[in-house]
């Protein structure tokens, strides 16, 4: 099975029906200053199989936005709508059902569980789901190149490793969505672009929608799209 | 459902990492329930030993007849109600020794006895039957009181009056303690003949009272079947006393698992945001972490119930010791115990680690999986936390004060000591707070500065050992100081009290005469003073009559609490009486009161002249003058005697005695040597509660252990920066263990005035209200001095691990967390 895309396919997948719809995203934080305004309005769509990066500076309410998107957090207003659910009205019940089925997220401090292997982090979330599937684990350690770490915890991992676990957590349960919050913050450029690649590579495989903030603009280059944040709104690129 | 389940196999694999951890909170928990169940299991055995000897004579469903005034009635009675048709079965019960052990004789009439009673069943045992009528009889005694005797199977032994018992049997039915014989055997060998203690009413014949009054007149009154029984009521504030010590140590244990879960929550916080980050649902991970705490419920509380078995059967020999010295309850030294004790034992651990964990479950049910950085979170929450301390605190006082105001009963003395308790280490950590605040202030060099504004934070994860801490050192404080106290008001009182130098009883009240006779004639005897006892019931409770009489040794010696200016002339010269202070407390009457006392033949009304303490014994007792007693009570045991000799005769007196008339003196006992069995009885009727307390103070040590080791992972995180910025891990590990002895000084110091308040508290509402008696307050600053070095070996053997642990620490550990900040 190849695991670059043609052009071809891209084409098709910009065309296709939106698998992610947001509209007019907002979200503040309320300090004893007052509120702070950090999305003002967002909106935009992502294909099933297509790719965005979402690049911004510091503070830029990227990782916000990440957060909102996969049902991790409130918006105090706008729409996101995930395959059609809309998210916004979801029960907590239901968006915890959502993020368990059909959102993987890569998270910048990896936040792999510090008690189990990492053949047990990798199936967690899978197992979570009901959607287990040792053959695909088995392909994702290797391709990974976790099959010589899969016994070990995960504060016996570097941070490339870790974050290669990461990966593997949010991509075994055949997620809609991938999430990646800076993937490769914390490593250096030459594991931060292995690690990239690999996570390309299985994201083709999946056929699932990939969204990733990042301040690197040539890891963004890498994605078919990007956007960037400025002052809450969106400003293509 | 397989959500839950791996969701439980994520929180579980926590504990995989850290065993240590898993190990103390199970040991916490274990603990906890092993001295609550403990404790419960001394009691159920002595209340089931209580309910077999009532129900080996009557089948516990029956009524009995007793005499009015209590003690003994003539069996008279008992043939006239068989003749009015009352069915009847005559007991007569009463105590004898053998060699030095006491057992209960318990004479029945086999024939009569209700069917509903064990020892009736065993009539279809023809063999035995017989025996138990023909020839020299047959007495029988439970398998566990033979072997106490050290009897085997048809030994006869000797009473201390010299009479012999028929052939004894073991019957597994027969009381606890009990030799059980023919009616005609008993009175023969308790020197009673004619006499009975009761009729057990067969349960289908039950006469009313009319009936009963037509033909016994006033002499007799009717017991009902679910009357408690004496025994049980005597020993209520016995049993009340140990569930109340027992309560606390559980509560100090359930601080050991509230630490450690609470610390174990605070671990794995990231686990639990990570899982609601990867989509479990807040009621499938709050069901997933019940799941767990039932899983330790079922370990821990099943170790703490077999953990309690253990110390029941360890404690069990001086508890029912107490029991036999202060009441004459006899109960089984073995445990026999049943599924209901067991279950009980595991639903409290169930209760506490609930308790412990739902702090936990409340913050899972509303933990975001999102964690939003602020820079002022931990200093926010640390004063949210040290308010919401406070308010909890006030409202414990406030509850203290209410269950003051509410009364003086036992109830509101032990609300009071547990609010005040629960008020003072709620409060601990404000204390601590503002000391560590002051000190901060007050610092100029960088690491003093640290030093307190660590230690700020340190706080709330050692906040509840150190509460477990306070309330052990304070009980501690509470109970040794009241212990201490009454030992030597008891020790005084014992000096007083015991005047004479030989105490003696005879074996009949005939002996007693011959006896009397010789002594009139010996130069080395100054004194005879005959100390009869009869029994009489005032209100609903049993009280002893004694004769005094008029000698030197009662004005100089005999210790009063209030006397009339005449006392001593009053008492033999007017209807005047002295009166134990358990008995004027619980009549409500003081000096200068008239009090009626029923006697043989009348209600004789007495003005009290002087009120007198009398510690240890349940029953009220009256002291009359000596002839009065002989007119008012023809049933009075004239068998007990007191005699003043010189000192250096003693010994001579006693073996004269002894060789001259052997076989009429049941038992003879010089001063010393009944002061040193007194003394023995005290010693182990508070050798429980002592247990008890030095068990809480052990197990809040280790709470203290169990919270440090579980912070010492955490610690590493705060302690990596200063080390990389050049302190030494030796200096911090000093510092880290200066800081814990810091915190376990100031909670010494905070115990010493909370543990007078508890002395106070048991001496002057707990005390009285259990015992009728209250005790002087006494303060023990040597004792306080004791428990301050208690507090500091038990912060620094707690603490000597996780300090070890940091001095030693790799660099390579210190610089993960730079690496793995989260």
């Amino acid at each position: 099975m190849s695991i670059h895309a043609t052009p071809e396919h891209l084409e098709a997948t910009w065309k296709a029906a939106p698998m992610l719809r947001v509209e007019g995203l907002c979200k503040s934080y309320s300090t004893p200053q007052g509120a702070i305004p950090v999305l003002r309005g967002v909106g935009f769509t992502l294909a099933a199989g297509a790719s965005l990066a979402l690049t911004g500076e510091s503070g830029s309410g990227k990782s916000t936005l990440l957060h909102l998107v996969g049902a991790l957090d409130d918006a105090d207003a706008g729409e996101i709508f995930l395959d059609d659910a809309r998210l916004t009205l979801l029960s907590e019940h239901a968006r915890a059902a959502v993020r368990r089925e059909k959102i993987g997220v890569v998270f910048q401090q990896f936040n792999l569980i510090p008690s189990l292997t990492v053949t047990e982090n990798l199936g967690f979330q899978a197992r979570l789901a009901g959607r287990y599937d040792s053959a695909w684990q088995d392909e994702l350690t290797h391709r990974l190149g976790l099959t010589e770490l899969s016994g070990r915890y995960p504060e016996e991992l570097s941070g490339g490793q870790q974050q290669r676990v990461a990966i593997g957590r949010a991509l075994a349960v055949r997620p809609k969505l991938l999430l990646a919050d800076e993937p490769t913050g914390n490593l250096d450029e030459a594991s931060g672009d292995k690690v990239m690649t690999l996570a390309l590579d299985l994201v083709a495989a999946t056929g699932c929608g990939f969204l990733m903030a990042t301040h690197s603009e040539r890891l963004a280059a890498r994605l078919q799209r990007r956007v960037r944040l400025e002052s809450g709104l969106l400003a293509p690129q | 459902m397989k959500q839950t389940l791996w969701t439980l196999a994520a929180l579980l694999s926590h504990w995989r990492r850290r065993p240590g951890n898993l190990a103390t909170l199970v040991a916490g928990l274990a603990v906890a329930t092993a001295l609550w169940s403990g404790v419960q299991a001394l009691n159920a055995q002595a209340r089931m030993s209580y309910d077999a000897a009532t129900a080996a004579i009557s089948g516990g469903g029956a009524r009995t007849l007793v005499a009015a005034r209590g003690g003994l009635f003539d069996q008279d009675l008992f043939v006239k109600l068989r003749r009015a048709g009352v069915d009847v079965s005559p007991v007569l019960e009463g105590a004898a020794r053998i060699g030095d052990k006491t057992i209960r004789i318990i004479g029945v009439e086999p024939v009569s006895l209700p069917r509903a009673s064990p020892i009736a069943h065993k009539r279809k045992r023809a063999d035995v039957l017989e025996d138990f009528f023909s020839g020299e009889g047959r007495g029988f005694a439970a398998p566990q009181t033979m072997r106490r005797l050290g009897l085997a199977e048809g030994a006869q032994p000797q009473t201390e009056r010299g009479r012999r018992l028929p052939p004894l049997a073991a019957l597994a039915e027969a009381p606890p303690g009990a030799i059980v014989v023919d009616i005609g055997v008993a009175q023969r060998l308790l020197d009673r003949p004619g006499a009975l203690s009761r009729l057990v009413i067969a349960d289908d014949a039950a006469p009313d009272d009319e009936r009963v009054k037509r033909v016994a007149g006033e002499a007799l009154r009717l017991v009902a079947a679910d009357d408690e029984s004496e025994l049980a009521r005597l020993t209520d504030s016995f049993h009340l006393n140990l569930t109340a010590f027992g309560f606390l140590a559980f509560l100090v244990g359930l601080f050991i698992v509230h630490a450690a879960y609470g610390l174990a929550f605070e671990q794995r916080l990231p686990t639990l945001r990570t899982l609601r980050a990867l989509g479990v649902a807040p009621p499938n991970l709050v069901v997933a972490m019940a799941c767990e705490v039932a899983v330790l419920t079922l370990v821990a509380g099943g170790a703490g119930v077999i953990g309690g078995y253990a110390i029941a059967q360890a404690l069990l020999p001086d508890v029912a010791k107490s029991l036999e010295s202060l009441y004459g309850a006899q109960i089984s030294e073995s445990l026999s115990l049943d599924l209901r004790w067991f279950l009980s034992g595991l639903v409290m651990a169930g209760a506490g680690a609930v308790l412990a964990a739902a702090s936990g479950f409340a913050k899972a049910l509303r933990l975001p999986p999102l964690s939003v950085a602020r820079p002022i979170a931990w200093r926010a929450e640390h004063h949210r936390y040290l308010r919401r301390q406070a308010a909890l605190a006030f409202l414990a006082l406030v509850a203290a004060a209410c269950a003051y105001g509410s009364g003086e009963g036992l109830a509101s003395g032990f609300a009071m000591i547990g609010c005040s308790l629960l008020a003072a280490a709620l409060f601990l950590p404000v204390a601590l707070a503002g000391a560590l605040a002051l000190g901060e202030r007050l610092a100029r060099r960088p690491l003093a500065r640290w030093f307190f504004a660590d230690g700020r934070q340190e706080i709330s994860g050692l906040s509840l050992a150190l509460m477990a801490l306070l309330i052990a050192l304070a009980a501690n404080i509470g109970v040794g100081g009241m212990v201490e106290g009454f030992r030597q008001t008891f020790t005084r009182w014992l000096d007083a009290r015991l005047a004479a130098e030989i105490y003696f009883e005879a074996a009949t009240p005939a002996d007693a005469r011959d006896i009397e006779a010789w002594m009139r004639m010996q130069k080395d005897i100054s004194a005879i003073l005959p100390v009869w006892r009869a029994k009489t019931r005032i209100g609903e409770g049993p009280v002893e009559i004694v004769g005094m009489t008029p000698h030197e040794t009662y004005a100089a010696h005999f210790p009063l609490l209030e006397a009339a200016p005449d006392v001593w002339t009053a008492l033999h010269a007017e209807d005047a009486v002295l009166v134990s202070e358990q008995l004027a407390r619980r009549r409500g009457v003081g000096l200068g009161a008239v009090i009626g006392i029923p006697t043989s033949t009348q209600v004789w009304r007495a003005r009290i002249v002087g009120i007198f303490p009398d510690y240890g014994n349940p029953k009220g007792q009256l002291r009359i003058d000596h002839e009065r007693l002989k007119r008012y009570f023809d049933d009075a045991s004239g068998v007990h005697y007191g005699l003043r000799i010189a000192s250096d005769a003693t010994a001579r007196v006693i073996d004269n005695m002894q060789r001259r008339f052997d076989g009429k003196i049941a038992r003879i006992i010089d001063q010393s040597e009944l002061k040193g069995l007194s003394t023995d009885v005290f010693e182990r009727t508070f050798a429980v509660t002592t247990a008890l307390s030095t068990l809480t103070l052990v197990v809040s040590g280790v709470a203290l252990f169990a919270s440090l080791l579980t912070l010492s992972d955490m610690r590493q995180a705060r302690i990596a920066p200063v080390w990389a910025l050049g302190a030494t891990r030796r200096k911090l590990a000093g510092l880290e263990l200066m800081r814990v002895m810091a915190f376990a000084a100031v909670a010494a110091i905070c115990a010493t005035p909370l543990g007078l308040f508890m002395t106070w508290c048991l001496v002057a509402i707990v005390n009285v209200a259990a015992f009728g008696w209250r005790l002087p307050f006494h303060v023990f600053p040597s004792q306080w001095l004791v428990v301050f070095l208690i507090a500091l070996c038990a912060a620094f053997l707690a603490a000597l691990v996780p300090v070890a642990r940091l001095a030693r620490a790799a660099p390579t550990d210190l610089l993960k967390v730079f690496s793995n900040e989260r």
